[in-house]
């Protein structure tokens, strides 16, 4: 029997692994692996092993897709730029998009949707105006409670979605809600950001790395968390640079994100074997609970634990705003589900 | 869960259901078809609550690809349900070849495609020519070989329609039928289990001859289709046209350059096979 997703961690993590497997893990895996949307990397992964027949071409129709999905978000981003070629500020290509177009490990395979992008606060109603006017841009939804509330705490605008391309953006300013407890230093992300070829932006890579457990860690519930966890993985692995770490704790620390930070290395530690150092190995003994909740799927790839599930989602709406907050937040939410 | 793993054209399926009576009635429908080993999609009927499993039962369509607002339907439709599931995991997660939303017959190493809107009588009439000396090769999806330009048959289950289901009923008294399944959001639906050597040649291939645009309901009348029309309504009707990328464009272009279309209209399928045949008879 298949026990939970660890079966698929193992095949990205050791693909030599997949050699044993039969038809019944098989099917289990490639369920698990679309599920979690981590069949492109797992097809990225697996180009070297020789699968069997049905499960290579599902494999190489994964690969053709995430180029094509590559493709698209790169299209995505230009178009963004073009839209803001009158705005002077940086703009940082964020998740998905910035590893696909820096070129890291990260971004092999890897299954992309929205295009994200940061830029500096004081600067959001001029960007949102351009993208408006002149990108052909519009709001996903019209709804007063939600509008205000993205404005007044978010740490992003409310979505937008193009009217054409059906593509959605979303525009930072920061990395994390404003109301979390963390406070991590946007002026010094954006100051430390690196251009790429063609004017855009990417965090450097400590930021980088900061921003991929902040969204892991310190917001969601962890839904989707396996592919967040093999982001974290490939962007450690890819850093050669032995006193690397240093530059992370420092820069963890400026962002208020150090726990954060060690808590996804320990987690990619466990389920990917990432090398991390020796003493950040220690503590966490709330980490099985992290692993179990990440790899909750079954082997028709339906998430399962719920009771787990329900308590990170929990967890998720208490680290992003205090209790009174949260409170009026879920009683407004409630009664306009009941009214709708 | 109970399971059943079916193969249809290139396509390998496992469908799993929380309830045993809807996989014992595709089980049934199914059965001349291959068992695969590893499914190129998963579809799953899941009870749309803990309480829905029970009372007043109601499916909810799950499987790797999903609509996020998909409305469950009532347990009585689980066929559908099922089905409706299969599509979407081709629609959404086909890439192996060109997928044109259209049916598809073959005679004499020649296939005829047939593509419309829902209610255009697409499906109807493959069903009829299926019964008729033409080999069926699917009502729903043609795939498109994206080297070759071949038409790959996908001879699933024929999902027959309002009047068209009594109307083939006459026209097929020994077709094996689904149950009737009524005022669905598609209307009333029976399913046809494909002619035997439809089943038996699933994995024989051939080249398009002709393309034609049918439409039902209107005086009996052909027109011709220039080929940038074809292009454009050949791109609305394929899911995956954007994201084959490069490949698909080739093979679209390619096959509109080799395969004359014509539109034809029509009030009844007697009158729509005589069209059918006097157009294959002077498509060179």
């Amino acid at each position: 029997m298949t026990r939970d997703a660890r079966l698929l961690a193992d095949a990205l993590r050791d693909p030599a692994s997949t050699r044993t497997l039969d038809a019944q893990r098989w099917t289990a895996l490639i369920a698990m692996a679309r599920a979690e949307q981590l069949i492109g990397t797992l097809a990225h992964r697996l180009k070297t092993e020789s699968a069997p027949p049905k499960a290579a071409e599902i494999l190489d129709d994964a690969q053709a897709n995430a180029e094509y999905q590559c493709r698209s978000a790169l299209w995505e981003a230009d178009c963004a730029r073009r839209a803001l070629a009158d705005y002077s500020g940086k703009i940082v290509l964020m998740k998905g998009t910035a590893y696909v177009a820096a070129g890291l490990k990260a971004g092999e395979g890897r299954h992309i949707g929205d295009l994200d992008i940061m830029v500096a606060r004081k600067d959001l109603p001029q960007v949102e105006a351009l993208l408006l006017e002149k990108g052909g841009w519009e709001w996903v939804k019209e709804d007063a409670y939600d509008d205000a509330y993205y404005r007044d705490h978010m740490h992003e605008l409310p979505p937008l979605i193009h009217k054409e391309r059906d593509r959605m953006i979303d525009v930072h300013h920061t990395i994390l809600p404003r109301t979390a407890k963390p406070t991590p230093d946007a002026a010094a992300m954006l100051e430390g950001a690196i251009k790429l070829e063609g004017g855009l932006h990417i965090f450097s890579p400590a930021d980088m790395i900061c921003h991929c457990a902040a969204h892991l860690i310190a917001d969601g519930d962890l839904a989707g968390g396996m592919r967040n966890l093999w982001d974290m993985h490939c962007l450690l692995t890819e850093i050669e640079d032995p006193d690397f770490r240093r530059t992370l704790e420092h820069r963890a620390a400026r962002h208020q994100l150090l726990e954060p930070v060690q808590r996804a290395a320990r987690l990619a530690h466990r389920l990917y074997g990432t090398a991390i150092p020796e003493d950040w190995r220690s503590a966490g003994g709330t980490d099985r609970f992290f692993i179990r909740c990440l790899a909750a799927r079954d082997e028709w790839g339906r998430p399962t634990r719920k009771l787990t599930r329900l308590a990170f989602y929990i967890r998720s709406h208490w680290l992003r705003m205090p209790p009174l907050m949260l409170a009026r937040h879920l009683w407004t939410k409630w009664r306009k589900g009941r009214a709708g | 869960m109970h399971e059943l793993r079916v193969q249809v054209g290139p396509a390998a399926f496992r469908i799993g259901s929380v309830w045993r009576h809807p996989i014992q009635q595709l089980a049934e429908l199914y059965r001349d078809y291959p068992t695969p080993e590893i499914p190129d999609f998963s579809v799953r009927l899941e009870a749309a609550s803990f309480l829905r499993r029970y009372v007043r039962r109601s499916v909810a369509i799950g499987g790797d690809y999903m609509l996020p607002d998909a409305v469950p339907l009532p347990f009585a439709q689980a066929l559908l349900a099922a089905e409706m599931g299969m599509n979407l995991q081709m629609a959404l997660g086909w890439r192996r070849h060109l997928l044109l939303h259209a049916s598809a017959v073959e005679r004499d190493g020649r296939v005829l495609l047939m593509t419309g809107l829902s209610g255009s009588g697409k499906s109807t009439l493959s069903a009829l020519l299926g019964a008729n000396g033409w080999r069926f090769m699917g009502d729903e999806f043609a795939l498109i070989d994206l080297a070759s330009g071949e038409a790959v048959p996908f001879p699933r289950l024929i999902s027959l329609k309002n009047e068209a289901i009594s109307a083939m009923q006459a026209a097929l008294p020994d077709g094996r039928f689904g149950p009737l399944m009524e005022s669905t959001p598609k209307g009333d639906i029976c399913h046809l289990v494909p002619p035997a050597n439809a089943v038996a040649a699933m994995d024989r291939s051939a080249p398009p001859a002709l393309l034609l645009f049918p439409r039902f309901g209107y005086p009996g009348a052909v027109r011709e289709v220039a080929p940038g029309e074809t292009f454009m309504r050949l791109t609305q009707a394929s899911t995956n046209y954007v994201a084959l990328g490069e490949p698909g464009f080739q093979a679209m272009t390619c096959f509109v350059k080799n395969v004359p279309s014509r539109a034809i209209d029509y009030q009844d399928g007697e009158e729509a096979m005589q069209l059918v045949e006097r157009l294959w008879e002077r498509r060179a």
